[in-house]
């Protein structure tokens, strides 16, 4: 990584207030040169000002929209203005800040174009327990991913991530899926032509559970997430060829 | 098949179906000319419109296409149209209300990165003042 290359955090946040200034300042004290964007999607508490106080850049919506559209409202802004680099990690002090480095240093050596931290690589790296039916979906779509990008995916549903230049133009294009962030979305990414890599962290329970971006699993019922996943993965490899054209313009 | 009575539409029958596409048309044509309803849209409306007038106006035409279609009543023929007609406008619906979210998700997020820089223009502007000050 060249030393003018210029670094985004992206923090994208609902209903946060009691994490993200920890999490802000976790995220300066690793990354010192780099720029933290905090996505603050339509919180209904101090959130936003209390991202502000922290030292954060604010990127607030006007209503929620959901995680998909938050992180993307960050690309938007990684390549409007011109960053090299974004890594992304929750607000909810779910993901182990040291590990923004690491996402950082896999993009920044040109190793790959998205970098995902797994939770899956390493044993002892869950620090919390998952529910058997999460597990389960977890499971299916990492299978499935696994088989379309004909290498190991094992945790497809993690937010942890980093991105360099030409996955930042692509997701803030108008063919990037903002509904929800899933086996989907990695399996789009790999059709765009981008070469992903899986790299091992460590991960947390939510530090308040009921702040946190509700997740998916427990919004939806099993059966529809299912559906709707195997569904997206199908009109992905439908439109494969569209997808591909697409980045390349 | 059609007995006597089906192929005889009767003066009242006929006049409910004129009165219904009738005022069907007019209220479309005047909602569009109001401006209540944009002209992209209306177009499915009226062909629904003209097409019930010419059913029945025409009833010759709708024994016909009974006929050809293999239903046994004209009204069948009627209610499938009509059915097939509701579909294509929801269908229609459907395809402006995906436009509109993404038009919308865009705009929102627009608004968030030109607020975010606003923000960061005042706090500059802030601690400039005070600087000078």
């Amino acid at each position: 990584m060249k030393d003018s290359s210029r670094v985004m955090v992206l923090i994208p946040a609902y209903n946060e207030q009691a994490n993200v200034a920890k999490v802000i300042a976790a995220a300066k004290a690793q990354l010192p040169t780099a720029d933290v964007v905090v996505v603050n999607d339509g919180s209904a508490d101090r959130t936003a000002q209390v991202a502000w106080d922290a030292g954060a850049h604010v990127l607030s919506h006007p209503f929620n929209m959901g995680y998909g559209t938050a992180i993307q409202t960050g690309y938007k802004y990684a390549h409007e203005n011109g960053y090299d680099y974004v890594v992304q990690c929750d607000a909810d002090g779910q993901h182990d800040p040291r590990y923004l480095q690491v996402l950082l240093d896999e993009v920044a050596s040109n190793r790959c174009d998205v970098a995902i931290g797994s939770r899956f690589l390493k044993d002892n790296a869950v620090h919390y327990a998952i529910s058997p039916t999460k597990r389960l979906g977890m499971k299916l779509f990492a299978a499935i991913a696994s088989s379309v990008l004909r290498q190991p995916v094992t945790d497809p549903t993690s937010g942890f991530q980093g991105f360099n230049r030409r996955a930042i133009k692509f997701c803030a294009s108008d063919v990037y899926p903002t509904d929800f962030a899933d086996a989907d979305v990695i399996i789009m990414l790999h059709l765009a032509g981008l070469r992903i890599k899986e790299v091992a962290v460590e991960m947390y329970a939510s530090v308040n559970r009921q702040s946190r971006y509700l997740n998916m699993y427990s919004i939806f019922t099993p059966l529809y997430y299912i559906f709707k996943m195997a569904l997206s993965i199908s009109l992905h490899l439908l439109r494969k060829r569209r997808t591909a054209l697409e980045v390349e313009s | 098949m059609i007995t006597d009575q089906g192929i005889v539409m009767t003066a009242r029958q006929q006049a409910l179906a004129l009165f219904a596409s009738v005022g069907l048309l007019v209220l479309i044509i005047e909602l569009v000319r109001r401006r209540k309803l944009r002209e992209e849209y209306s177009w499915l409306w009226l062909l629904t419109g003209v097409g019930l007038l010419v059913l029945a106006v025409w009833y010759r035409l709708l024994l016909k296409i009974t006929n050809i279609i293999g239903a046994v009543l004209p009204i069948s023929t009627l209610f499938f149209f009509g059915l097939f007609f509701l579909i294509l406008i929801s269908i229609s619906y459907s395809v402006q209300i995906s436009k509109l979210n993404n038009q919308v998700k865009n705009l929102a997020q627009k608004l968030s990165i030109l607020d975010g820089d606003l923000q960061e223009i005042k706090r500059s502007g802030i601690s400039g003042e005070r600087s000078n000050g």
